[in-house]
């Protein structure tokens, strides 16, 4: 019998088809550098029915396969182990529909988020959420992650944005969860519900279809430095109380502006400030205007250093420049980085940022925090260099404690960077056995061989009944070649 | 901007390119400005991925070097990826010093691998031998044989693909040596320059030098044209030969010692002279290196003092890589175009994306090249223009063939083709002084 490679070459041609071992190392982590892997192979299709083709072979050769963007990930979603091949979906970015009446899109799962929005952008609309990486991510991993971005205070996630999918599953049949036409009927169960966010290891949704926004009448968009993180959260909480939604209520701290105004998106953020916030109002001008007053007095009264507002777009521009570049920004100080995802409810956000840089001094690593404010979703990042083994374990275990720290404030692992390799060993801290099992039957029903983006999301059972047995991450880092 | 002048984010001035690939984090902004990586959605031709892959043949784990060389191979040099990178990652250098790695190491290099460097240092490199090759060219398209070398397979159909026919001998003459004084009539500036006038862009585009020189002298610089340039040595960079690349470095440093200002009409040329502080890695480098400037950065600068002929056109400006990402010039074409009477600037997609020229790419790499170059054509042509500027032989070239292939006659121009006042551009030019 022709090997499972050769197959799949018939299936897609040879270029189609990398299994060079060489050229297999690009394909070997996401944006979560601590955990490399190397697939077996990685095939590049271009269609549903060659994705239901490819999965057919790999379910018939009992090979596990993993569904990969723009690998963009900051938990090693996408990562696949040497046993698996990557299912590439970066050449299936067609948008196949666009209804600017009933407002949707149908798109391919590797459309690039920011691309969909370029693409209806003409007739006044937008495809709302927007994480960081939106100018490169793929519409398919935010499903597969239930991406957020800085707009989702107000918007909302994936999740609520998405309206039927086209999903090969793991044995290569095609099932469609959702409907584009209207509400679910009542007795219908929500299956695109529990696909959203379920990272990639309950199938490969193909076709998307998501909801399109009409572009709001005015935006504005303001910018208030403060000399103390705490004032600046206070100023959060205090705008969020008068009631205001604002499109986005964004917090960068001292060591993220710094590190931005080094880089290609300087965003003349002032560098001076232990915090920038931003915060954008979308809606009717005189809505706004009047919003726009009650957020300056709410930066006044916490004690503001300067605040400044975009008057045109190109300002917009550049206020969120910054923003949405921190991450690469962080590069330059260091060769790696660790992006966190941990949650707070608003009101201990103050408290959570306190007990992050006493882990990060315990620890004797650099944290920076750069967090979607409006709804306490934090990102601290720390630093690091990858080759120094010793130093990834302090990281690793002082992002452990952090994640604790979220939970034991009543907040939560993850906001949007889902669970992935990276926090299998966090799991625990949020969920007992019985939790862990209902998910697993969950998945099972989707997956029953367990052979779609194995080892991810989810812990093998039994391993959450010990969270104590900590970081299994720290000693597979430790236990991994690690070129010097 | 992360114009490749600019020291690295981390790490000594004279970090190997082993250390500068650490300044990668991964996060994958990069990807959506390749070319490569669009038109072919592999994460391996993509920025981040090739970074990953040269970074992993520095640390020892790639077991055979062939295997990533296609990748590499196929990668532009556009440094589109180094104006999106927010960690100020210098990709050209890792690059270039990773091909010159493999060049040095690779056993299975076919025909063509060996064969280009030695073109471009034995032909190229010397510029009477070059216009002896060009020579034998148009004789041959004149006796039509330059169909039947193609059926031949003595040029490449690449080659032939891309290739505008050789312009008549008047047209190929070279420059005039020597220091050029401003004509009779206009105010000279007390500014002098000196020109340098590239390898290819003699034989194909004598015009744009001559227009170059004219446009100059009409503004009332003074310019000198040294005897003794040669090549920049771009080409042979980027082909992993940075020895004889040196070289070339090493004589216009020479040529150009008793000029303050090197101005050049030729983005790849610039951008390579550019980093010759870097190519030589001493202080001779360095100091050649800061008095080059594009002839629309020069013109910026000092400001137009001849206002140039009427033009009742549309055009759309399409910004050469090694220009806008190379040396961070975007501007400066721009607000001198704006000042043509009668000219109308229009905006088109993506300005700053290759064409797929890339010195010699599209001979290398057809494939990937047409790919692109179609893209860019289609993109011109949606603009509705009545023609394209652009300040490089190599992208004039190559959105040239494209335009004509998507059956489009509209005409590729240089920047300083239209900024020609009235009278240099109809009158007899002024001869060298000596």
């Amino acid at each position: 019998m022709a090997s499972v490679e050769k197959r799949l070459s018939d299936l897609l041609g040879a270029r189609r088809v990398l299994t060079a071992p060489d050229a297999l190392l690009a394909w070997e982590c996401d944006g979560f550098t601590v955990h490399k892997a190397r697939p077996r192979a990685v095939v590049l299709p271009e269609s549903t029915a060659e994705v239901q083709a490819v999965v057919r072979v790999l379910h018939g050769e009992r090979v596990p396969f993993v569904p990969r963007g723009a690998g963009t990930c900051l938990s090693g979603g996408p990562t696949a182990g040497p046993d698996a091949v990557v299912i590439d979906l970066a050449r299936m970015k067609q948008v196949l529909r666009v209804d600017a009446e009933d407002l949707f899109a149908v798109v391919q799962p590797g459309v690039v988020n920011v691309e969909l929005t370029a693409a209806v952008r003409h007739l006044g609309l937008h495809y709302a959420p927007d994480p960081s990486s939106q100018t490169v991510c793929t519409i398919g991993g935010n499903l597969a992650e239930n991406s957020g971005g800085p707009h989702c205070f107000k918007y909302g996630m994936t999740q609520d944005h998405v309206l039927d999918a086209v999903v090969v599953l793991p044995d290569g049949e095609i099932a469609r969860l959702g409907d584009a036409g209207g509400p679910r009927p009542p007795g219908v169960l929500d299956l695109l519900g529990v696909f959203c966010g379920s990272e990639g290891t309950f199938g490969i949704a193909t076709e998307i279809t998501v909801r399109l926004c009409r572009d709001q009448q005015a935006v504005r968009t303001l910018l208030a430095s403060f000399a103390s993180m705490a004032d600046a959260c206070r100023a959060v909480s205090a705008i969020v109380h008068k009631g205001l939604v604002p499109a986005a209520l964004e917090i960068l701290d001292r060591a993220t502006i710094q590190a931005v105004e080094a880089s290609v998106y300087r965003a003349g953020y002032p560098s001076d400030a232990a915090a920038v916030l931003l915060v954008e109002l979308d809606g009717p001008p005189d809505v706004i205007a009047e919003e726009a007053d009650e957020v300056r007095a709410a930066f006044a009264a916490h004690g503001a250093l300067r605040s400044e507002e975009a008057t045109d777009a190109a300002e917009r521009k550049r206020l969120w420049k910054g923003r949405k570049g921190a991450f690469g920004a962080m590069g330059r100080l260091s060769t790696d980085l660790y992006v966190l995802d941990g949650v707070v409810p608003r009101s201990a956000l103050e408290r959570a940022l306190d007990g992050i840089a006493a882990i990060g001094a315990r620890h004797g690593v650099t944290i920076t925090n750069v967090f979607h404010a409006g709804d306490g979703n934090l990102h601290p990042n720390i630093p690091f260099d990858g080759r120094d083994a010793a130093e990834t374990a302090r990281v690793v275990a002082a992002g452990r404690e952090i994640l604790q720290l979220c939970v034991d404030l009543g907040g939560s692992i993850s906001g949007e960077h889902g669970v992935g390799a990276e926090k299998l060993d966090h799991f625990g801290m949020m969920y007992g056995a019985a939790d862990r099992d209902v998910m697993a039957r969950v998945r099972a029903a989707f997956d029953p061989h367990g052979r779609c983006n194995p080892g991810k999301a989810l812990p093998s059972r039994g391993a959450c009944a010990e969270p104590a047995k900590w970081p299994q991450m720290v000693a597979r880092v430790l236990d991994a070649e690690r070129p010097q | 901007m992360a114009s490749s002048c600019e020291p690295s984010a981390h790490g000594a001035p004279a970090a190997t390119p082993y250390a500068r690939t650490l300044d990668c984090v991964h996060c994958g902004l990069c990807l959506p400005t390749c070319p490569t990586h669009q038109v072919l959605g592999v994460e391996a031709d993509s920025p981040r991925g090739r970074i990953y892959l040269m970074r992993a043949l520095a640390e020892g784990r790639v077991q055979d070097p062939e295997a990533i060389r296609p990748y590499l191979d196929r990668c532009l040099d556009c440094r589109a990826c180094e104006t999106a990178c927010p960690s100020g990652v210098r990709y050209g250098e890792i690059l270039e010093a990773t091909r010159a790695q493999l060049a040095q190491t690779g056993s299975k290099r076919g025909l063509a691998d060996r064969l280009v460097p030695f073109l471009l240092w034995h032909v190229v490199a010397h510029q009477t031998r070059l216009r002896a090759v060009f020579a034998l060219l148009r004789a041959a398209e004149l006796l039509g044989l330059r169909w039947l070398a193609t059926r031949l397979g003595l040029l490449p159909k690449a080659m032939a693909a891309i290739a505008p026919p050789v312009p008549p001998a008047r047209e190929r003459r070279p420059l005039p040596t020597g220091l050029h004084k401003p004509p009779a009539g206009v105010a000279p500036r007390g500014v002098r320059v000196a020109l340098f006038t590239g390898c290819i862009m003699e034989p194909m585009f004598g015009r744009v030098n001559r227009a170059t020189l004219d446009l100059l002298l009409a503004n009332g610089f003074e310019v000198d044209v040294p005897r003794a340039q040669r090549c920049c040595g771009a080409l042979l960079v980027h082909a992993g030969e940075p020895e004889r690349a040196k070289e070339l470095a090493r004589a216009n440093v020479a040529a150009f010692a008793d000029a303050d200002v090197v101005v050049n009409n030729s983005a790849g040329c610039g951008c390579a002279m550019k980093e010759y502080g870097h190519l030589l890695d001493d202080a001779g480098g360095a100091a050649f290196a800061a008095k080059c400037r594009d002839v629309s950065e020069l013109l910026a600068a000092h400001g137009l003092t001849a206002t140039p002929a009427r033009r009742e056109q549309k055009v759309a400006y399409d910004d050469p890589c090694h220009l806008c990402h190379g040396q961070g010039v975007r501007q400066q074409p721009r607000t001198l175009l704006a000042q043509v009477p009668g000219l109308q600037l229009v905006a088109h997609e993506a300005p700053e994306d290759c064409c797929g020229s890339a010195g010699i790419y599209n001979l290398l790499q057809p494939e990937t090249a047409d790919a692109i170059g179609q893209r860019k054509a289609e993109r011109l042509l949606r603009a509705g223009v009545d023609a394209v500027v652009t300040g490089n032989p190599g992208c004039m070239m190559q959105i040239r063939s494209h335009l004509r292939r998507a059956g489009s006659a509209i005409e590729v121009l240089h920047p300083v083709e239209l900024l020609l006042p009235p009278a240099a551009a109809s009158g007899p030019r002024s001869g060298a002084t000596r």
